[in-house]
């Protein structure tokens, strides 16, 4: 390392430059996940100003997905006293986007108390979102008093257990877990004995070409363990996907936006359409955040999400409200 | 002369006066005293304070929520388990027989604390 002068280009997935360690320095740099997935050039390519310019989706067989997290549905206090209305934006923001996208995942709490009126008004709201195929994991907030029984009724899709699932779409393999049921007391999030064996079954037959994309509720890599950021048996989730050659982690439940690359893993979190949270340790404790009114929408947002069959990684850029 | 009818002022003072109480106030606060002592922790912060509280069998704790997000209060033993509590509810359980009682808050876990009954 010392007395190096020029970066070396490690891993140049893409094949346009650009390797993960330039990749690292430019996020150190930016601070947030969005600036340096657009300059960060792992991405370059598939920027938004980009996507123009490329034709017709259908035979470059481009996927393009969108994540939205933490509506809180029920939330009513500073910064945001109505999270309806912020959604509602979210869900025009998602359908002014160029490339529209096919569907939504959403990384958890959907609602704040689990209460059925406020599944019913996200739901309501999100009927009038153009992709209207949306894949649900739950949150902490979405499975209170009944063990998420209501929540799995809503959402099932045909999921094991406390709700995991997966499925396919254009080639790229999607994974639902679920790492917010059975906390122990002083733990972290946690997926489970049963579910971690269904995610190695599940995965153990695709080719290694193929690109992952896992969604959650809380981070499956260790943002800030002080405040319960983190997952306790993540490690051994990983360790199942270590032979594919992309990786993408999408997860919520900080309501920040935070990006970080190890090796073929890339995580990822979003903002939340409801009110966001202070950066780790910044704050004596994770809650909502309080900003002035005219601030909210900035620090509210969605993710995009697009691929294209045949390159490696997934372009993952975060939008905010304003 | 004089303190005789400043006496009887005061007396009609205070008669009016009481009678203005409401009844219902004198009987709680008397029952009060009759009943075992009930204590609080207050939730603020994402923590419970006082985090361990230390109490005479018999007690009824009651907790309440002043932080501006939903929590719970689970006994690590399965002893009590409240309902999520939003701002402002409350919880309560009467803790009749001595131990150590370790809880935490189910929705974020690294909230914990403990009552110590004596």
């Amino acid at each position: 390392m010392a007395g190096k002068l020029k970066d070396e280009i490690l891993y140049d997935h893409n094949h346009d430059g650009i390797d993960r360690r330039g990749f690292l320095k430019c996020m150190a740099w930016a601070g947030t996940g969005a600036l340096c997935v657009m300059s960060g050039g792992v991405l370059k390519s598939y920027s938004l100003s980009r996507l123009p310019e490329m034709s017709s989706k259908e035979s470059l067989g481009e996927l393009s997905f969108v994540q939205i997290s933490d509506s809180h549905m029920g939330f009513n206090k500073p910064a945001n006293p109505d999270v309806a209305g912020t959604l509602k934006a979210a869900v025009d923001k998602i359908n002014a986007l160029s490339a529209p996208p096919e569907f939504m995942l959403h990384t958890g709490d959907v609602s704040h108390l689990s209460k059925p009126e406020e599944f019913d008004t996200v739901d309501q709201i999100l009927k009038s979102a153009k992709p209207q195929d949306v894949f649900y994991v739950p949150g902490e907030h979405d499975v209170l008093n009944d063990d998420g029984k209501q929540f799995l009724e809503r959402y099932r899709r045909g999921s094991k257990g406390a709700g995991w699932y997966s499925f396919d779409k254009k080639g790229a393999h999607f994974i639902g877990l679920v790492n917010v049921m059975n906390l122990k007391a002083g733990g972290l999030g946690t997926l489970g004995h049963e579910q971690l064996e269904w995610l190695e079954d599940d995965v153990k037959h695709l080719k290694h070409s193929t690109p992952i994309v896992v969604f959650a509720h809380i981070p499956l890599w260790s943002v800030y363990p002080e405040w319960g950021w983190g997952t306790e048996d993540s490690a051994q989730a990983l360790s199942y996907l270590k032979k594919f050659g992309s990786v993408t982690v999408l997860n919520g439940h900080i309501h920040q936006t935070l990006q970080k690359v190890e090796g073929n893993v890339t995580f990822h979190t979003a903002a939340s359409t409801a009110f966001p949270q202070p950066q780790p340790g910044k704050a004596d404790s994770p809650g909502p955040m309080k900003v002035p009114a005219e601030q909210l929408k900035s620090v509210l947002g969605i993710t995009d999400v697009n691929y294209v069959q045949g390159q490696h990684a997934l372009a993952v850029v975060d939008l905010t409200l304003a | 002369m004089r303190r005789s009818v400043s006496i009887a002022v005061l007396t009609v003072a205070l008669v009016i006066g009481l009678g203005t109480i409401d009844i219902r106030h004198v009987s709680v606060l008397a029952s009060a005293q009759q009943k075992a002592e009930t204590t609080e922790v207050k939730i603020d912060n994402f923590s419970f304070g006082p985090g361990t509280l230390t109490v005479p069998a018999g007690t009824t704790v009651t907790w309440i929520n002043r932080d501006d997000i939903p929590h719970t209060v689970v006994s690590t033993e399965g002893v009590f388990k409240s309902k999520v509590l939003d701002t402002d509810e409350k919880f309560s359980f009467t803790f009749s027989k001595a131990g150590t009682y370790p809880y935490f808050c189910s929705i974020h876990p690294k909230m914990t604390g403990k009552v110590i009954v004596q």
